[in-house]
């Protein structure tokens, strides 16, 4: 992360998507939505998601659901790009639960999730009346839907990561905490951005000495214990604790991970600052100052980018072909000199940074300046 | 007025008087709406313009920035070619060419700085809105790294251009040195050049990357003998015979490539030597004046050649110290060789000893650098006193190529075609 951050990536770019949930101060003429129950009715069992209305006019929508399975179950109303619109969790079997929302116009989907894992059961659902939310193409819709997928399994495959991690640092094992330090990050740094965008989470588990505020908080997450082992080379009460705060935190990334607001021009966006990141932060060295770890992050960093893109060239190979190809080609270099630093190239163990040489890191920058210039134009591309 | 005033980019000078531009206008504010681009082709045009802060025509027969007046600021940067498409480096060529000619007018490159696609990064990176065109001038020029074969030029790389040797105490930083192309800006305002290689730079991601790059302050040399000579950080004035910008005969004898020196693509190009020299500012301002003159040869107030009273006396050789400076870089003591001299002095900073890290920018352009600079360094680098307060670090040769002619032509047609 940056040392102090200066904006929140994706909220303004996402303001048209946001208003269709908030705002609305249309009062719905149909309170009661079924006839006299008032709510609409859905009934999750094990291998069915059963809605007793699918199209209803905007307004304030109630939901109240019975769980008929044999699991736990979760129940989503969600926006075309699987955005969340409202959801609750932990729905017992043989429980009731009540949900409602403002909602405007539109397609929407619900999901009941049994086992709580996985894209759910779904039913598509029509909302009718004035107020519509703005219309997205179905095409940027199914990138920004792939990309939430992407960034939920990311957030979800650092939990079991970091907690082998966490492990080690608990048990006072110095050199499996060592070992087990970079691979918890990845995922994190693929999907940065997007964690960025919770204001609150990035500063707890991702700052860097240098951002700590002399006032301020104290200085929890991976850098404050990357220090210790590295550092001072000592695992002591307090880090043990704070292994555990980490994984508290990066708990409540996962759970929020789904209600982040996602465009296109966030995704493109994202994209540009992950580079950004490279650039400020991996290129010299500093994000990674006592492990050395820079170049996992860097190639985390640059995969996360290069998912992104690769969602949104459908759109932009028609839009700006010229950009896509040097898009396709800049990724590729960049790729094939990250290579040169990591002896095989189906792991994630890179040379230690301050072992690679001042011409080495001065290749390596030309590579990201060279693939950063035509990415801070893909955003202008998708919006076209 | 030209065409370029009326095109759609907004031009620096076109947005003066603008609301919404902010901090920069109120120096512009003075010099006032009324500024109008000097297209003189009288010679000493580039002198009034000074005051005006005006433009240095693009087009023509030689690049500018060589005999046109020495700007008092520079920014030269060295690229290598990260590119291996012989296709995209013509491209990039015929880009820089395009943004070259707006930039030296006084516009901005591309669609400008502002006003474009809000989700798209600006083509122009804005920090000259609202400055004169300030005399800028862009230079491109070809290193001997070029022509290794990566892009089928090695039967074009001309005779001249050569790996220059390694001299006597050279102290060269692989770093500060060669390069496959190099951009010379000069300028007025030190924004205004640094605005250009900025964009320049940031136009070429992806095929060049800036293996180096110079800020100068301070011409120590001009082309331009009737304004008073400019002082090196030795205090000494420096460039006292160099070759004037109107002094034909001299520049096409000693600067201009000819077609009958070997590569056609070259005429009216030139050979550009760039050395960094690191001086060792504290010792030399510890060295008693009569030392400081001796080594020099001439003296410090008036800069007349030992023996004589006027600076531009003729000097009288066998006056001075055989080991003086003036005495063995002078044409006679090289069998006439001349070169144009442009260089800056530099400093950046210190160098975490307590000492000034600077120097002289030294440039050089020449007809051929081994009837010159080399025979000349050769000399220097042998017995001149002052390699005593001074360093070689940074080294390079570029081959320049002749002007671009027209809206149709660009940096390196001949030789590329």
């Amino acid at each position: 992360m940056r040392p102090l951050r200066l904006t929140v990536v994706t909220a303004a770019a996402a303001a048209t998507v946001l208003a269709a949930m908030t705002g609305c101060t249309q009062k719905s003429k149909d309170m009661k939505g079924d006839g006299g129950s008032g709510a609409i009715q859905v009934v999750a069992k094990d291998d069915s998601c059963e809605v007793s209305k699918k199209e209803f006019p905007a307004g304030k929508i109630e939901l109240a659901v019975e769980n008929k399975g044999s699991k736990v179950t979760e129940v989503y109303v969600l926006f075309p790009d699987d955005r969340i619109v409202t959801e609750r969790e932990n729905i017992g079997p043989g429980t009731k639960a009540d949900l409602t929302a403002e909602i405007k116009a539109g397609s929407y989907e619900i999901a009941c999730k049994p086992g709580m894992k996985g894209d759910g059961i779904r039913q598509k659902i029509t909302v009718t009346g004035g107020g519509a939310a703005a219309q997205r193409s179905p095409e940027k819709d199914t990138a920004v839907a792939a990309y939430r997928t992407y960034v939920r399994e990311q957030a979800e495959q650092t939990l079991p990561k970091a907690q082998v991690f966490a492990d080690a640092v608990k048990a006072g094992d110095l050199e499996a905490a060592k070992k087990a330090y970079a691979p918890s990050r990845i995922g994190w740094e693929r999907t940065e951005p997007v964690a960025e965008s919770f204001g609150d989470i990035d500063p707890m588990v991702d700052l860097r000495e240098d951002g700590v505020e002399e006032s301020g908080k104290p200085w929890t997450g991976w850098h404050r214990l990357e220090k210790a082992l590295w550092q001072d080379k000592k695992i002591g009460d307090e880090e043990k604790k704070l292994a555990d705060t980490l994984m508290k935190d990066l708990n409540t990334w996962v759970k929020k991970v789904g209600t982040a607001e996602i465009t296109p021009s966030s995704m493109a966006n994202g994209a540009k600052e992950l580079l950004d990141e490279v650039a400020t932060g991996k290129v010299t060295g500093e994000e990674e100052r006592y492990s050395h770890t820079d170049l996992v992050d860097f190639k985390a960093n640059v995969e996360g980018a290069e998912k992104a893109y690769t969602l949104l060239k459908p759109i932009t190979s028609k839009t700006d072909p010229k950009l896509t190809e040097s898009l396709d080609k800049q990724f590729a270099a960049l790729n094939k000199l990250l290579d040169k630093h990591r002896p095989n190239t189906s792991s994630y163990e890179f040379t230690s940074y301050d072992k690679v040489s001042k011409a080495d890191r001065k290749e390596l920058s030309d590579g990201v300046n060279a693939l950063a210039e035509p990415l801070s134009k893909l955003a202008a591309a998708v919006t076209k | 007025m030209t065409e370029e005033v009326n095109s759609p980019s907004p031009s620096r000078r076109s947005v003066i008087g603008w609301g919404g531009v902010g901090l920069a206008l109120g120096a512009a504010a003075a010099g006032g709406t009324a500024v109008v681009l000097t297209r003189s082709t009288d010679e000493d045009a580039p002198e009034t313009a000074a005051s005006g802060g005006a433009a240095v025509p693009f087009h023509g027969p030689h690049q500018a920035g060589i005999a046109t007046a020495v700007p008092d600021r520079l920014h030269f940067a060295a690229f290598d070619v990260t590119t291996k498409d012989r296709a995209e480096l013509v491209q990039l060529l015929k880009d820089w060419t395009a943004a070259a000619a707006r930039l030296t007018a006084g516009h901005a490159v591309g669609e400008g700085a502002y006003g474009g696609q809000p989700e798209a990064p600006p083509d122009d990176t804005g920090e000259a809105l609202g400055l004169k065109p300030s005399r800028l001038t862009l230079t491109i020029g070809f290193g001997p790294s070029l022509f290794d074969g990566r892009f089928g030029l090695k039967d074009k790389r001309p005779a001249a251009l050569v790996d220059l040797p390694k001299f006597p105490g050279d102290n060269l930083d692989a770093a500060r040195s060669g390069g496959d192309l190099c951009v010379q800006a000069c300028a007025d305002d030190p924004q205004v050049a640094v605005h250009a290689i900025r964009n320049l730079a940031r136009i070429g991601f992806g095929k060049v990357a800036v293996r180096w790059s110079q800020l100068g302050f301070g011409k120590t040399s001009s082309t331009t003998p009737d304004a008073q000579t400019p002082r090196n950080l030795f205090g000494f004035k420096d460039g006292t015979r160099n070759i004037a910008g109107t002094d034909d005969a001299s520049l096409d004898k000693h600067v201009w490539a000819s077609e009958k020196d070997g590569a056609a693509w070259m005429a009216g190009g030139s050979y550009l030597v760039a050395r960094r020299i690191r001086m060792n500012i504290e010792t030399w301002d510890r060295t008693s004046l009569q030392e400081q003159e001796d080594v020099f040869g001439r003296d410090k107030g008036e800069g007349a050649a030992v023996g004589k009273s006027k600076e531009h006396d003729e000097p009288l050789l066998k006056a001075m110290l055989p080991t003086s400076h003036v005495r063995l870089a002078h044409p006679d003591s090289n069998s006439g060789a001349r070169m144009l001299r442009r260089g800056y002095s530099f400093t950046d900073g210190t160098d975490g000893l307590g000492r000034l890290d600077a120097g002289l920018f030294f440039l050089a352009y020449q007809r051929d650098a081994r009837d010159a600079f080399i025979p000349v360094q050769r000399n220097l680098a042998r017995s001149d006193a002052l390699n005593e307060y001074i360093q070689h670090v940074g080294s390079a040769h570029f081959a320049v190529p002749p002007g671009v002619r027209d809206k149709d032509d660009w940096w390196g047609r001949a030789l590329f075609s």
